[in-house]
């Protein structure tokens, strides 16, 4: 079991087998995500019941929270293939690493949006300082932050373990950021900003947000594959195999 | 040839650092006149109403603090980059984080404790509390030299680059948060009457947790960076 899954690991990691197998993933993946998320929506948008104390605007959080999930999980993520890559130099992680950044800046940036739109009805505004939403734009700021190093550095090797060492102190730092984040609000604000007690959630809607949260993991997947795909033909376009491949 | 202990080593960087501060005092001043004056472009902006600027004063002076530290950061390992000393002391036999933890110090010495220094000056003329001015003066110490030793990973990261001041900000700004937090609402505390112990050893744990770690992220990114 262990070997099989060594060669695997190992397969997975030389760029035009990643290639090759995320092309054959690729049509099977979209499938599974077209349904998941067709059943999520539905669930979540008709069978779903409407909450008793925020009606129907409740749904957005079957976008919402899957979203703010993903923003979390992409980081650690990255901050994962940031160890890979100053322990092993896989050049799989580093593309993984780069890739992942804009979809999880895009993650977040959509749980800020549709957190404020929510916000309109339930708090009467946009944007609330609240400990969640700032520790939110900072964690948008982060991912910026990877962005933009990526970018400037023009060796994409040493851009890739520029960004590694950067998601690793960043992932160190998240946490703190967070506690103090919330530590800050609770001091300003106190209890002006009614947050709502959490209610035991209907199993009814429970089960469309968990489809919904597999509809995105899965979605970040495809796209982590389709921009991976690009990047392994982009940074590998002088070797042979690359060559074959787009011959006419 | 005698070959220098690790700690004098340290000592010996400390003080070329230093030394070479005091021969250059215009950059010296730099960020210390940066301070002064965005504070006081703050009373300009929201009016010179008292009661207002004593509430806003602990946060006016650590923004500003926060960004004359930013400001400063560059001088870090910029010009031992540009002259090949960086390459040397990558190349000396001692661990590199040590001498990263000489170079911050050096840093920190030159451009956070004159903050120190004139902040009592400035918190007077915003009319902060004066019950507030140990407790400023005790989250300027313990804040500081944090801000150095993260803002020295990002230089480390930034320093081969040829525009690296403007991506620096957007990388090292977000860590900056708790220290921020933390420092403000110390002050916050202390000018209400009650006491800022936790504030104070949660700046503290920042200020142990930076000192054992970033070096070795500075280091890490510095051989990247020189790679």
């Amino acid at each position: 079991m262990f070997k099989w899954f060594v060669t695997w690991f190992h397969r997975f990691g030389s760029p035009p087998h990643f290639y090759r197998l995320a092309g054959r993933w690729l049509p099977w993946l979209t499938t599974l995500f077209v349904v998941t998320v067709i059943a999520g929506l539905y669930g979540g948008l008709v069978l779903a019941p409407a909450d008793y104390q925020q009606g129907e605007s409740f749904r957005i959080i079957y976008v919402h929270v899957p979203a703010a999930w993903m923003s979390m999980f992409i980081y650690v993520v990255m901050a994962f293939c940031g160890i890979v890559i100053l322990v092993w130099r896989m050049k799989m992680a580093e593309i993984v690493l780069s890739c992942s950044a804009p979809i999880g800046a895009s993650f977040t940036f959509l749980a800020l949006v549709t957190g404020s739109l929510w916000g309109k009805p339930m708090w009467g505004t946009y944007w609330v300082w609240d400990a969640r939403l700032t520790s939110e734009l900072i964690l948008l700021f982060l991912y910026l932050g990877v962005i933009g190093l990526y970018g400037a550095i023009d060796d994409k090797r040493v851009a890739a373990r520029a960004v590694a060492i950067l998601s690793i102190v960043g992932v160190v730092n998240i946490p703190i950021i967070h506690f103090s984040v919330e530590w800050w609000n609770s001091l300003h604000q106190g209890p002006t900003v009614t947050k709502f007690d959490k209610p035991s959630i209907d199993i009814r809607m429970l089960i469309p947000l968990l489809l919904m949260a597999l509809a995105f993991q899965i979605y970040y997947v495809i796209a982590l594959f389709q921009a991976a795909r690009a990047a392994i033909l982009q940074r590998e376009r002088n070797s042979r195999w690359v060559e074959e491949l787009v011959k006419p | 040839m005698k070959r220098l202990s690790l700690s004098q080593a340290f000592w010996f960087l400390l003080r070329r650092d230093l030394l070479l501060a005091m021969r250059n005092r215009a950059e010296l001043a730099n960020p210390l006149l940066f301070f002064v004056m965005v504070i006081t472009l703050f009373p300009l902006a929201v009016g010179a109403d008292p009661n207002l600027l004593s509430r806003i004063a602990a946060g006016i002076i650590w923004v500003a603090a926060l960004l004359a530290s930013m400001l400063s950061l560059d001088s870090i390992f910029r010009s031992d980059f540009e002259d090949g000393t960086l390459e040397q002391l990558l190349l000396s036999a001692h661990p590199l984080p040590v001498l990263v933890l000489a170079k911050v110090s050096a840093h920190w010495l030159v451009s956070g404790l004159p903050l120190l220094l004139i902040a009592p000056l400035l918190a007077m003329m915003l009319g902060l509390d004066s019950d507030a001015y140990g407790v400023l003066l005790l989250t300027i110490l313990l804040g500081t030299p944090v801000l150095s030793l993260i803002g020295s990973i990002g230089v480390a990261l930034t320093i081969g680059l040829p525009k690296g001041g403007i991506i620096l900000s957007l990388l090292v700004l977000p860590l900056y948060v708790p220290v921020l937090i933390f420092a403000a609402s110390a002050i916050e505390v202390v000018s209400s009457g009650l006491p800022a112990t936790a504030q104070l050893s949660m700046m503290l744990a920042f200020l142990f947790l930076a000192l054992s770690l970033s070096p070795v992220a500075t280091a890490a990114a510095l051989k990247m960076s020189m790679s």
